[in-house]
């Protein structure tokens, strides 16, 4: 149906796809995966007109017949649909409104015929299951319904190629379930499906065919069900299977002491809609997991702690004594730093170098008078790029420029250049390379040794079961169970997370 | 990003462009110069160097507080209405002497100055709104207290305005120091890089603990106070106050002469010596026109041609 | 934003993705949005007739209406352009140059002197457009450009403003601006209709849902397939036709092409838009909230008038405080909401 042969795509400095061949045919489900820096998302921008491939370097074909799309508004009208992994709808229009963007119903003197268009909105969103009012901004909707949204919008054109770009991130797993039967009666009608996820259960769930990007190249195509999972992980990462056996999937070494004293205490912490009451204590020394799924509260309690959300009630206790909430720099000053999720948005300050991002927060302490003592600046850089393995060309290179394992480990160096008691992290390897992923991961390791009470929020739940000494379950913004010991295992938390109404995640 | 495929060329071209976004302005300048010394009759004169240097001072000191914060990621629209404020200020209280006036006159600006900073730190403003606001109210104001034009004899204002050291004009010495003064502040001062944090990624900056909103409203009183400056100082050479016409395009010529002087827009970034290399540049191009006859419409219309130019060259560098 | 709404437990049964409800306060301040300035208008405009005789008769009312003609025509350009997100801030010079072009154009005739402004005023919109949308520079360093180098070209065209081009009262582009119909003068008629078209443009054509979505999300839009460049240059061509056809209307009002006018008019246009509810934000305005705020800046000024006392100073210090007033509702009632 579609496909590319040797396409190449260049940008200033970086090739970014090397000759990839890639096929998508009429009613197969095809999974892309692939490391980040893989070329997955440029290889699915050129397919769908956001890029152009370089000049005379291999050629796009679609229903029999050489095409290229100059802009995504062609790819669509020739039928091809793409879903992204962040809903990209517009939050202040309405939801038929965005149903039907650049194709809305029209009737006498070409205006739009909104009464048809409501209609059919209404229609096409319960086929999916879904039942809201479409006159409201979509905003008003969760995330998981604005991405069902997205999909109802990219079924409803007479799309013959989906394109759904990691789509279940930020969905519930009654919703992952209502996307795969989607994908299956959209297998049935004979279309194509090109599906890229990180998750590995999905992909074996879902899907016929794979293809493996690493640097740009296809390293791998073929049946899905030829393919065991670790023959997959080892082409993805390019390693012997043997090294990752021998390791396991995660970096994590075993458990901690967990007998002191709390050095963080957080009491019924409660904002109003997203937490309600949460309680949590994590001693010097220990990794507490922070377990739930997507919108269950788990970065709202970091932030709350970490005094970046607002709270209407409750306590956070530091090493005996309290902080005031609802500001970071009292939190900070108590000695609790927060890794945020999203590291590029909330992280890193991308145009700054590497030095002054590391200074950035210890600024005042590393001043005299207002003026920055560069001297201590420079030796406290040198410790911490030496000290977590920062990879830069040096310390005056923008931070903007690095991958995201090292502008993570900046981060790191950010906060314990504080000297942190409470060290909170939220999903600190999402979107990092396996290789710097195993890295951070040793790290949380080694900081926890050293002393620091770690709060982990990971939807790796590997990552999380086997980094956590304890786990605390969050559901709906409130706790619902505590793990520990040898109650740490992924079926026990997935078992606390579907505990009442029944529907746990599609995760063997 | 993987650097292996990057080809010599790529490079080469790339460090070519990010050459001439740095110090275009300063060659721009140098061109200026030469063409004139070249063409111009009469041009290298200290006479001639020394009004040039006395017009370009009050846009330089007001484009010092435009660079703060532009690379704050914001925009000052207000500072010419503060200049017509300052110059209605220092004509309403020169009765009670010369250095109450300036004082009323700097107070007015830092005033105007807190309200645009709680504009945007506290209430979460826009900055282009919140300065307009000020803008528009700010000039009424100016005229609600001096309704016309009024004649300063102050012999201490005067000497400030038109006297010199060794040749050099004191505007001219005060917009310099001025320069010195806030290139220290930026390179070299915890407020300076949280200024610099919080203008390239203002959510990182709030969470690495910043205080963003007490930096914001400095920002936006060091610009006011900086255009209460430039408004006391062109009220001393004009020897009047005319708070109708005094300042007026003022925020124009600033955000010109930080821009030229590739300061980028987006924040992040503030380039001191770039400014001062703008405002030159900007005052040389408009002299060179003057002196050779050409219409005001002419110099206005190679002003809007510059700006579109200078940030059309700075695009290049916001898209990596 | 990592903004996450948390779902209440629902029911039984697959009725998970209900929107979740409204709240009252915010109903409340969705309807202070969207009609505060109206409700303001009518008060002020009851306040000022019972406070001045004068403020209900027909000649002030008929001097009210046919100037906020003038503004209103700016404002309904620039309301497309800020439900983009963008700003247009060369609008009062390109209400000056085209005043300027009509009457000069005017010698030749109705289609000239109507023609003429638009084709200038258009193409420096569409210049703007093409150089904010292609070239991706910031909307207002642009258009800042664009107010500097319109003032250029009236200054050449009138000979550096010192002469003023008169239009004859006898040709039909006089009457344009000088005739009534049922008592009200053409000038308010033609806003009236040009706001009718511009409210069907962008609630009922797609390229209105356009501008929606470019200035709700434009990345989103982009990938939407929505041609965006082509939205934001069709925004600011638009802005500048409203500002070349107001300044031609206004030509034919006045008879004569003046040369001094329009300066700060961009603000009030602004103001005007701001005022009416749209979001200076971009992604949610109405055309008829634009038309209210206009109305509602010229009552003001022309109670400030009224009161004679007051320098008219005062009018430039009481927009100023009400635009900063509207802003910081705007601002609070838009961050209550997005609390939900």
């Amino acid at each position: 149906m579609l496909s590319a042969s040797s396409l190449s795509k260049t940008f200033p400095g970086v090739r970014a796809l090397d000759g990839v061949d890639f096929t998508a045919r009429a009613g197969e489900v095809h999974a892309l995966i692939g490391e980040n820096g893989a070329g997955k998302s440029t290889l699915i921008k050129v397919l769908t007109g956001v890029y152009q491939p370089d000049q005379d370097a291999g050629e796009l074909s679609y229903d029999g017949r050489r095409v290229s799309f100059s802009t995504p508004l062609e790819a669509q009208h020739a039928g091809i649909s793409t879903i992204y992994q962040e809903v990209n709808l517009v939050p202040l229009m309405s939801v038929a409104r965005n149903l039907f963007l650049g194709r809305e119903p029209r009737g006498k003197l070409g205006l739009i015929d909104f009464r048809r268009m409501h209609r059919e909105a209404d229609a096409a969103l319960r086929e999916l299951g879904v039942r809201v009012d479409v006159q409201r901004p979509l905003r008003e909707l969760g995330v998981g319904a604005q991405q069902m949204v997205a999909l109802a919008r990219a079924v409803s054109v007479d799309a013959k190629v989906v394109i759904m770009d990691e789509p279940t991130s930020s969905l519930e797993p009654r919703e992952v379930r209502t996307l795969f039967g989607v994908i299956r009666m959209l297998r049935e009608r004979g279309i194509a499906v090109v599906y890229v996820s990180h998750r590995l259960d999905e992909l074996y769930e879902v899907c016929d065919v794979v293809t493996v990007l690493r640097d740009g190249k296809v390293v791998h195509t073929g049946s899905l069900g030829d393919l065991d999972r670790l023959r997959l992980v080892s082409l993805m990462l390019g390693r012997d299977i043997g090294d990752v056996q021998d390791e396991g999937l995660t970096k994590f070494s075993g458990e901690h002491d967990a007998a002191a004293e709390p050095v963080l205490r957080a009491e019924e912490l409660t904002a109003r809609h997203q937490l309600h009451g949460v309680s949590l204590e994590v001693r010097p020394g220990e990794v507490v997991g922070l377990g739930g799924l997507l919108g269950s509260g788990r970065s709202e309690t970091a932030k709350a702690i970490a005094g970046a959300l607002p709270t209407d009630s409750g306590r956070v206790v530091v090493a005996g004594s309290p902080v005031r909430t609802g500001s970071t720099p009292a939190a900070i000053r108590a000695g609790i730093s927060l890794l945020p999720e999203d590291r590029k948005a909330e992280g890193i300050v991308p145009g700054l170098s590497v030095r002054e991002n590391i200074a950035l927060a210890a600024l005042p302490g590393l001043s005299r008078f207002g003026l920055v003592d560069e001297g201590r600046i420079d030796k406290i850089v040198d410790t911490f790029v030496k000290r977590l393995r920062i990879k830069a060309s040096g310390p005056h290179q923008k931070v903007g420029e690095l991958s995201g394992g090292n502008q993570q480990k900046v981060l790191l160096a950010r906060w314990l250049a504080m000297n942190p008691k409470v060290l909170l992290l939220d999903e600190p390897t999402r979107g990092i390379d396996v290789g710097a992923k195993a890295e951070v991961q040793k790290l949380i390791d080694e900081l926890a040794d050293d002393g620091l009470g770690v709060l982990l929020i990971s939807s790796d739940m590997e990552e999380l079961i086997e980094g956590s000494d304890r786990v605390v379950v969050l559901k709906d913004g409130a706790v619902v169970a505590e793990l520990t010991g040898d109650a740490v295992t992924e079926d026990r938390l997935m078992r606390a997370i579907a505990a009442t109404p029944a529907g746990g995640p599609p995760v063997e | 990003m993987s650097e292996l495929t990057l080809g010599r060329a790529a490079v080469d071209r790339d460090r070519l462009l990010r050459l001439l976004q740095d110090y275009g302005v300063y060659l721009g300048v140098a061109v200026l110069l030469l063409v004139n010394i070249a063409f111009t009759p009469h041009f290298l004169s200290a006479e001639n160097f020394r009004t040039q240097a006395v017009q370009v001072a009050p846009v330089l000191i007001v484009a010092l507080g435009m660079a703060l914060a532009i690379g704050s990621e914001g925009v000052d629209l207000s500072v010419g209405s503060v200049m017509a404020l300052a110059t209605s200020l220092i004509s309403l209280y020169l009765g009670y002497g010369a250095w109450i006036a300036l004082i009323a006159a700097l107070v007015g600006g830092v005033l105007v100055g807190v309200a645009n900073g709680a504009l945007v730190a506290f209430i979460g403003v826009q900055p282009i709104v919140a300065t307009l606001a000020l803008m528009v109210a700010g000039r009424g104001l100016a005229l609600v207290l001096l309704p016309q034009l009024k004649d300063v004899r102050d012999p201490g204002l005067r000497s400030l305005g038109t006297g010199d050291v060794l040749g050099i004009p004191y505007l001219v010495l005060i917009a310099a120091a001025l320069a010195l003064l806030v290139a220290f502040v930026v390179r070299r001062t915890t407020f300076g890089r949280q200024l610099l944090a919080i203008g390239d990624s203002r959510p990182a900056a709030q969470l690495a603990g910043l205080p963003v909103r007490r930096v914001l409203v400095l920002v936006y009183v060091l610009s006011g106070a900086l255009a209460a400056v430039a408004g006391v100082l062109a009220t001393a050479r004009l020897t009047a106050s005319d708070p109708t016409s005094l300042g007026n395009l003022m925020e124009l010529s600033a955000i010109t002469a930080v821009v030229v002087g590739g300061t980028p827009l987006t924040g992040g970034r503030v380039r001191i010596g770039g400014t001062v290399a703008g405002a030159v540049l900007i005052q040389l191009l408009t002299a060179t026109l003057i002196k050779h006859d050409l219409p005001p419409s002419w110099t206005q219309i190679a002003q809007a041609v510059v700006i579109v130019l200078a940030v059309y060259a700075a695009r290049e560098r916001g898209k990596r | 934003m990592t903004m996450t709404d948390v779902e209440t437990a629902p029911p039984a049964g697959p009725r998970h993705d209900e929107p979740l409800g409204a709240t009252r306060a915010e109903r409340l301040s969705a309807l202070a949005q969207q009609h505060g300035a109206l409700v303001t208008l009518v008060i002020a405009v009851i306040a000022a007739s019972l406070s001045f005789d004068t403020f209900l008769t027909g000649d002030n009312l008929e001097n009210m209406a046919l100037s906020s003609a003038f503004l209103a025509v700016v404002a309904l350009g620039m309301t497309f352009v800020i439900v983009t997100g963008g700003i247009d801030l060369s609008v009062g010079s390109l209400f000056a140059l085209g005043g300027v072009l009509a009457a000069w154009g005017s010698q030749y005739g109705t289609v000239v002197a109507l023609l003429l402004p638009l084709a200038v005023c258009g193409l420096i919109g569409l210049v703007n457009g093409l150089l904010i949308a292609r070239s991706r520079l910031a909307p207002f360093i642009v258009t800042l450009a664009a107010m500097l180098g319109a003032r250029g070209i009236l200054l050449a065209v009138t000979d550096e403003g010192s002469t003023t081009y008169l239009v004859d009262k006898s040709t039909f582009f006089a009457s344009l601006g000088q005739e009534k119909l049922l008592g009200v003068g053409v000038p308010v008629w033609i806003t009236l209709a040009l706001f009718v078209l511009g409210a069907v443009v962008l609630r009922r054509t797609r390229f209105g849902q356009y501008v929606y979505a470019v200035g709700g999300n434009e990345d989103a839009a982009a990938l939407m397939g929505a041609p965006v460049a082509r939205t934001k240059i069709g925004v600011y061509t638009v802005s500048g036709l409203c500002a070349g056809l107001a300044g031609a209307l206004n030509a034919a009002w006045l008879v004569s092409g003046v040369t001094i006018l329009g300066s700060g008019m961009e603000l009030e246009a602004i103001s005007a838009v701001v005022i009416g509810g749209t979001l200076l934000t971009g992604g949610f305005g109405f055309i008829s909230g634009s038309l209210v705020g206009v109305l509602l800046l010229k009552v003001i000024q022309n109670v400030i008038n009224q009161i004679g006392s007051l320098d008219s100073a005062y009018q430039q210090v009481v927009s100023g405080a009400f635009l900063a007033v509207v802003v910081i509702a705007q601002t609070w009632l838009g961050r209550r909401r997005r609390v939900l």
